[in-house]
């Protein structure tokens, strides 16, 4: 019964979301596509410098880089 | 070799995929080759070597990617100088990995192998990304599991860590020039989760680290790139990060990439992080506990970034190859709150310089 007040809230704004169209079309993504625009560019060197933090900082994960297995400890 | 074990599935696993075929919307990763020399100097260590990686797309179906790295280390930083003799060691790496892409949908299947003198560590991965909502929004998945063997050979100890990771992101186009990102990843670890060679210390006195054996961490990041109008473009990063060892960490990372002129493309960028120690952390403990540590990864710092990155394009021929030229160099910065130098009694800091020189070439 506790889900209740959240599902009134949710599901009105889900039916919502069924009327949205897809409002950047293909070509209009030509910005999007600039190397400028990507979070990372290089595939050795943002795992390098990944390693290199990890290894010093006690935070990790949520980088979006795929890191190898690391003498961290 | 490790790597070799992974590399057999994964081979198969490429050939059953290459039977099959279908329309898609999403592209496999280019074809590219990298060589890049790195270099990290501070705190007294240095660690340096070569990296390698090739990623060949096989009838366009699934792209087959491998890489080598290896850090040569020079160690002499406070811990060893303090406890012991500054050493040298090696650690190198293998990763191979398989693409495909089907339809809107994109699958990576990994593996890594990393070897150093007591320590090993081994682990395969998983992501698959789809793009929804008219390839607006691309959703992922990930999860990686390894396993690490740890050991001292000079006193006989050998043990284990096991690791999971799960990873959650969605990257979403805001508008024509505006992209933005957040993730998710769970870590978990269970085993022996320190070091063999470190020392605590107890009321002055030197004793062998004690962490607990297992750990959850959990970290968010949030992410914005827009285009400014010149071929250019800033970006905006914060995480934040939490774990069941009481340590919390806000991260904030901001940037700038322009073009310059055809041949080049120039980026820089300033991190800020900032961290709380672990609970059972502590520069000179005074009570007996449990667990103790004296390492200062899990102390309470800040630390800062001031980097910038430049690629110039060698030679393009359009439609075929294209061959680049990168350098990128980082000043780093750590100050620490609660760990002493304890030659004298001051707080410890430390500089540091991360290089990196690369040829990448596309094809």
């Amino acid at each position: 019964m506790k889900a209740l007040p959240l599902l009134s809230i949710v599901v009105p704004l889900v039916a919502g979301c069924a009327g949205i169209e897809p409002w950047v079309k293909p070509y209009e993504r030509e910005r999007l596509a600039d190397p400028v625009m990507s979070f990372a560019r290089g595939g050795l060197s943002d795992k390098h410098r990944e390693h290199v933090r990890v290894v010093r900082e006690g935070a990790r994960g949520a980088t979006g880089v795929q890191g190898g297995g690391c003498g961290c400890n | 070799m490790a790597a070799t074990k992974w590399l057999r599935p994964i081979a198969g696993l490429a050939g059953s995929l290459l039977a099959t075929g279908a329309a898609n919307a999403v592209d496999l990763p280019e074809d590219r080759a990298e060589a890049m020399y790195h270099l990290f100097k501070g705190g007294g260590v240095t660690a340096q070597g070569p990296a390698l990686l090739v990623r060949k797309s096989l009838a366009d179906k699934v792209s087959l990617s491998a890489s080598y790295y290896v850090d040569m280390v020079s160690n002499a930083s406070i811990d060893v100088v303090t406890q012991a003799s500054p050493f040298k060691e090696r650690r190198t790496a293998y990763d191979v990995g398989v693409d495909y892409v089907v339809r809107d949908s994109a699958i990576a299947i990994s593996a890594s192998s990393s070897d150093e003198p007591d320590y090993t560590a081994d682990g395969v991965s998983i992501d698959v990304s789809q793009e929804v909502f008219g390839g607006m929004t691309t959703l992922a998945l990930g999860y990686t599991r390894a396993v690490d063997r740890v050991g001292r050979k000079d006193v006989g100890f050998f043990d284990n860590a096991k690791h999971w990771q799960y990873r959650l992101g969605v990257t979403q186009i805001l508008s024509p020039r505006w992209l933005a990102s957040a993730n998710f990843e769970a870590i978990s670890d269970d085993g022996f989760l320190g070091s063999p060679y470190r020392s605590a210390r107890v009321f002055g006195a030197a004793v062998p680290e004690r962490n607990p054996r297992t750990r959850t961490s959990r970290a968010v990041k949030l992410r914005a790139v827009g285009d400014l109008g010149s071929r250019d473009a800033g970006r905006v990063e914060y995480r934040y990060f939490w774990d069941t060892w009481d340590i919390r960490a806000h991260t904030v990372e901001l940037g700038y990439s322009r073009a310059l002129g055809q041949s080049f493309l120039a980026d820089g960028f300033f991190r800020y992080n900032t961290q709380t120690r672990a609970l059972f952390y502590s520069d000179n403990a005074q009570t007996e506990t449990l667990y103790v540590s004296r390492n200062r990864q899990l102390g309470t710092f800040k630390s800062y970034g001031l980097g910038g990155k430049l690629a110039f394009i060698w030679k393009q021929v359009p439609g075929q190859y294209e061959v680049k030229l990168n350098g990128a160099y980082e000043w780093v910065r750590f100050n620490y709150s609660d760990f002493t130098d304890i030659r004298d009694g001051s707080a410890y800091s430390f500089t540091g310089h991360v290089l990196q020189l690369y040829v990448s070439a596309t094809f």
